[in-house]
């Protein structure tokens, strides 16, 4: 899915350098506390990540991330502008400061991470390429797909992945090549390729535009680390550290039992110390982000825990139907992981 | 001499026979027009069958086997279009993201415009002119009050949420406004024989006419932040503005300088006869007929700048087709593309048609039978 041309390489890199001088330091939460909301950049259309639903809302996973912060800042999810920015805009935007918050299925890597003058602060999202066929070839592992003609994008990190992971496993691969997915929709549709590879997430959901989804399956193969987060400016660690501990709150929450709807009986039964550091009721965790004792409380409240964001938008609850996989719990076999909050 | 001899002459012509049946009616125009000779059956032949191939599909599609109502795309059978989409989201094709509460203020906007153009079209009314230019500067006041708010009462809807169809006609509505004054301007400051005038022009028409929009757009969506102070941040849409109408003034420059050229040298030296000055000359002699002549030229600029608007979708606005498209990631509508896509389409055709026979009016209208 990501463009890796060397232009837009490089022209990162200007831009990069060209802002490292505009950083500024701490500034972020002041102003986003004085002007009254979160500017947010999302994706323009993303399904299960952000898209527009019938009434014009902004939904998804990377929305909710923004109305989660957006709650935990100011007690109210709804104190949100998003701004929707295109794969070239997104870096210029936060390094502008035309947004406070890039929440918009970005892979963190080390140069972005560093030469961009971004920083991540958490993964939401565990993505990774991934390979879909349909369900009458009866193939159950990418290792059995040598020989097979597979339509991809040209131009991206997906084809290059594609290609070491064949080669890699000594097998050979036809590339069919289309420039958007609508286009390799159709192509694979007509059965022009045997194999429909991009990131997972972009499988399930292109899988959902097929006039019959479950006549294709979703191979278990991942073939690269795509993690997706939410990046702030470098050198601002303040609004840094709420960003990061946001999230870490909602996966904390999911953790501890803590829903959208229990979180207001828990916050005043519970017993469990974890549990009241989290909510508010014990220690002094708000105070250290330079937010009010309710900031995950709001949070929780606004969007659910980490769970109920992920069935909402991508997994059981939404049409794309996603499983957990690398995405659930440490404890429940995935690697989604908060460090304490104490 | 027997001059009483009756002579058989008609007094009066016999009645005219219709022509025959073959020459006349259906038969004979389908003899004259599509059956002609053995290459023309040929060619009618293999017409009719490729529209007897593509038409009844289409419309099975469209009309016959579609669905029109439902609320997601799983009330669509898959066998013809799916209409739902279009329907549950037609206030966000036409409104954006304008508040549902707000959205009078557009149709308010489009009702005042409406009223304000009926003296232009009652030919009685003098003046026309005077009128027309006050209506240029004071309606986009009205619009721009009514659309953006804060005063008045009226809640502010920052232009971010400005989407849809009406985003498209404010930005094709401001790039055709400003792109014609503009475009007369370096078109006459090209053919001046002020060298430092004539310079800027030429610099100014190649320049812009030798990057493309896109790189346009982008430049200024992408590029221009960086070299602002920080926190000092134009408006996004503001920005795409100032490009199209940049942009859009060096093509209609060229066209109007096409129709400068075209106006003999006599016209020229008639007005400097009469004791006329440059600004005289120009607007009672020379721009009046130049105009009138590359009107074709001048709308197949505004119908292209319509179209074009379409590419500020590169820059994270959501246009009319943006906004189709933005429906389409929506995981309840998830591959529908085709029905947007037409519904795009058919609107964007309207507009451009409309505009297109307004201009074959307005010809005919100025028609002074200097036709070649």
């Amino acid at each position: 899915m990501r463009l890796t041309p060397t232009v837009a390489g490089g022209a990162a890199l200007c831009i990069g350098l060209l802002a490292g001088n505009a950083a500024f330091a701490g500034a972020t939460l002041d102003a986003v506390k004085k002007k009254g909301f979160v500017q947010c950049g999302v994706s323009t259309g993303l399904p299960g990540f952000s898209s527009t639903n019938d009434k014009g809302e902004w939904t998804g996973l990377d929305v909710d991330v923004c109305r989660a912060i957006a709650a935990a800042v100011f007690g109210d999810g709804s104190k949100v502008k998003f701004t929707p920015l295109t794969s070239k805009e997104r870096f210029t935007a936060l390094q502008s400061g035309e947004v406070d918050i890039l929440s918009r299925n970005t892979t963190w890597s080390l140069q972005r991470d560093t030469a961009l003058g971004l920083n991540f602060t958490n993964v939401t999202y565990y993505d990774g390429q991934g390979f879909m066929v349909p369900k009458k070839l009866e193939v159950t592992s990418a290792k059995e797909l040598d020989g097979a003609a597979v339509c991809v994008q040209p131009g991206t990190t997906t084809e290059l992945n594609l290609s070491d992971y064949f080669r890699g496993n000594g097998m050979k691969f036809t590339p069919v090549v289309f420039e958007n997915d609508d286009e390799i929709r159709v192509a694979f549709e007509q059965g022009r390729c045997d194999v429909f590879t991009t990131d997972a997430s972009g499988l399930y959901s292109n899988r959902l535009g097929m006039p019959t989804p479950d006549d294709y399956v979703v191979l278990p193969e991942i073939i690269s680390k795509e993690p997706l987060g939410p990046a702030v400016r470098q050198g601002d660690d303040e609004w840094e550290n709420v960003g990061r501990w946001t999230v870490n709150a909602l996966i904390t929450a999911e953790e501890l039992g803590v829903t959208s709807e229990n979180v207001e009986e828990m916050k005043g039964s519970s017993d469990n110390p974890n549990v009241k550091r989290l909510l508010g009721t014990e220690d002094t965790m708000g105070e250290y982000l330079k937010l009010d004792a309710d900031w995950a409380v709001n949070a929780i409240k606004a969007v659910g825990n980490y769970g109920e964001v992920f069935e909402r938008n991508v997994g059981q609850g939404s049409p794309l139907k996603i499983e957990r996989g690398l995405n659930a719990l440490w404890t429940n076999g995935g690697i989604l992981y908060a460090p304490p909050i104490r | 001499m027997a001059t009483n001899i009756p002579h058989y002459v008609r007094s009066q012509s016999t009645e005219s026979l219709p022509p025959p049946v073959a020459e006349r009616g259906v038969v004979g125009w389908l003899k004259r027009n599509l059956f002609s000779s053995i290459g023309n059956t040929i060619l009618t032949l293999i017409a009719l069958w490729l529209l007897w191939e593509i038409v009844p599909p289409i419309l099975n599609w469209a009309f016959f086997s579609a669905t029109f109502t439902g609320t997601d795309r799983a009330s669509c059978d898959g066998a013809g279009a799916c209409w739902p989409f279009v329907n549950a989201r037609f206030g966000q094709f036409v409104y954006g993201f304008y508040p549902v509460s707000q959205r009078w203020r557009v149709d308010a906007a489009v009702v005042v415009l409406l009223l304000a153009m009926v003296p232009l079209f009652l030919p009685r009314f003098e003046r026309k002119l005077a009128y027309a230019l006050g209506l240029l500067v004071v309606y986009p006041i009205v619009a721009y009050v009514l659309f953006l708010g804060g005063k008045f009462g009226l809640s502010h809807v920052e232009t971010s949420r400005w989407g849809g169809l009406f985003l498209t006609l404010v930005i094709a509505g401001v790039g055709i406004t400003t792109s014609l004054p503009l475009g007369v301007v370096l078109a006459l400051g090209r053919r001046s024989t002020m060298p430092a005038i004539r310079m800027v022009c030429v610099v100014f028409i190649e320049l812009v006419r030798g990057v493309p929009l896109i790189t346009v757009l982008f430049m200024a969506s992408v590029m221009l932040p960086l070299f602002l102070p920080e926190g000092v941040n134009f408006d996004k849409l503001l920005r795409a503005l100032v490009g199209f109408s940049l942009f859009s003034a060096a093509y209609m420059a060229e066209v109007v300088r096409g129709g400068l050229q075209a106006i003999p040298k006599g016209q020229y030296e008639a007005a400097a006869a009469l004791g006329l000055g440059y600004w005289k000359s120009m607007g009672l002699i020379i721009l009046p007929q130049a105009l009138k002549i590359v009107i074709p030229g001048i709308v197949n600029t505004f119908i292209g700048l319509f179209k074009d608007t379409s590419l500020v979708l590169i820059i994270g606005l959501f246009d009319f087709l943006n906004t189709v498209q933005a429906g389409l990631s929506d995981p309840n509508w998830i591959g529908l593309a085709i029905e947007g896509y037409v519904f795009a389409a058919a609107v964007y055709w309207v507009f451009c048609f409309a505009m297109s026979r307004y201009s074959q009016h307005l010809e005919r209208k100025l028609d002074t039978g200097h036709k070649r």
